[in-house]
């Protein structure tokens, strides 16, 4: 039986989106840290996500391995957090605290509106994994009825 | 006449299995929903009742010889495909999760009804033994 394969796969599902929702929670939450140097400053930061294949858990039967499409697949998998790396905002505010000589401060490049629209999406697909999940879970529990009167 | 389980149960537990596989590569297309350049799959059902159809009536070549390939249908994928996506996407990736969801769920559904055959067959053995 391989529905409680269902379940790990699912459940790396949800894994990976409430990472997402992670790094959008922090990049909303910075979106207006300034600093006076681009070094410093705050950068927004997306999750990369990739395809786990079942064949690299498990190398085929019969001893040749299979080829990378085949198997169902295992699932999804954060290969990393990686920082955008587009164009900080320059403001000038001479009286910020952390303004540098020139008066400047900047600010992250933060996309909030991008970030609403990540966050909305990413919540609705962890949403999704649940529900199939407990669909798993249902057709699981009815198995272990059978036979029974 | 003996009665063996693969006999008494027929192609049902062949469906409920496809059904699970199915319900497998579903979830899998579901949780790479937001994937760059994930393929969504599905597996051809009838293609794998067919195969256990064939299973079932025994007609299968013979294997004589270590070196002889393995052409049981269980030592293929071959029933995975990939899907035609309806509309282009900018990362590559042809989930569209809403129909992905509505196959999962009409799988739900369909698996239930081949554990319903599964079952009254079980209680149908019982009632044989019982003798009532």
């Amino acid at each position: 039986m391989s529905l409680g394969s269902i379940f790990d796969i699912a459940g790396s599902g949800m894994t990976a989106q409430s990472l997402r929702l992670n790094t959008t929670a922090s990049n909303i939450a910075n979106a207006e840290t300034a600093s006076s140097s681009t070094g410093e400053t705050y950068r927004a930061r997306k999750p990369v996500f990739s395809a786990i294949q079942q064949s690299m858990m498990n190398p085929g039967q019969g001893g040749f391995p299979m080829a990378a499409d085949e198997g169902p697949g295992a699932g999804v998998r954060v290969e990393g957090i990686v920082e955008s790396d587009a164009e900080l905002q320059m403001r000038y505010e001479p009286h910020h605290p952390a303004a540098n000589e020139d008066g400047y401060v900047y600010y992250p490049n933060v996309n909030v509106v991008e970030e609403m629209a990540d966050m909305m999406s990413s919540s609705r697909s962890f949403q999704m994994n649940v529900d199939v999940m407990n669909t798993a879970k249902s057709m699981m529990q009815r198995i272990l009825t059978l036979g029974q009167q | 006449m003996a009665i063996t389980f693969d006999s008494a149960l027929g192609i049902h537990q062949h469906a409920v299995e496809a059904r699970v596989k199915r319900a497998e590569v579903l979830a899998n297309n579901l949780a790479n929903a937001d994937t760059p350049g994930f393929k969504a799959r599905d597996l051809d059902f009838q293609a794998m009742m067919q195969k256990a159809q064939e299973q079932v009536s025994g007609f299968q070549m013979a294997k004589t010889h270590d070196a002889h390939m393995d052409t049981s249908p269980s030592a293929s994928e071959s029933d995975l495909m990939y899907r035609v996506p309806h509309q282009p996407s900018v990362d590559g990736n042809t989930v569209d999760a809403q129909q992905e969801q509505t196959r999962f769920m009409r799988n739900a559904m369909d698996f239930q009804a081949s554990f319903q055959f599964l079952n009254s067959k079980f209680s149908g053995l019982t009632k044989a033994l019982k003798g009532e």
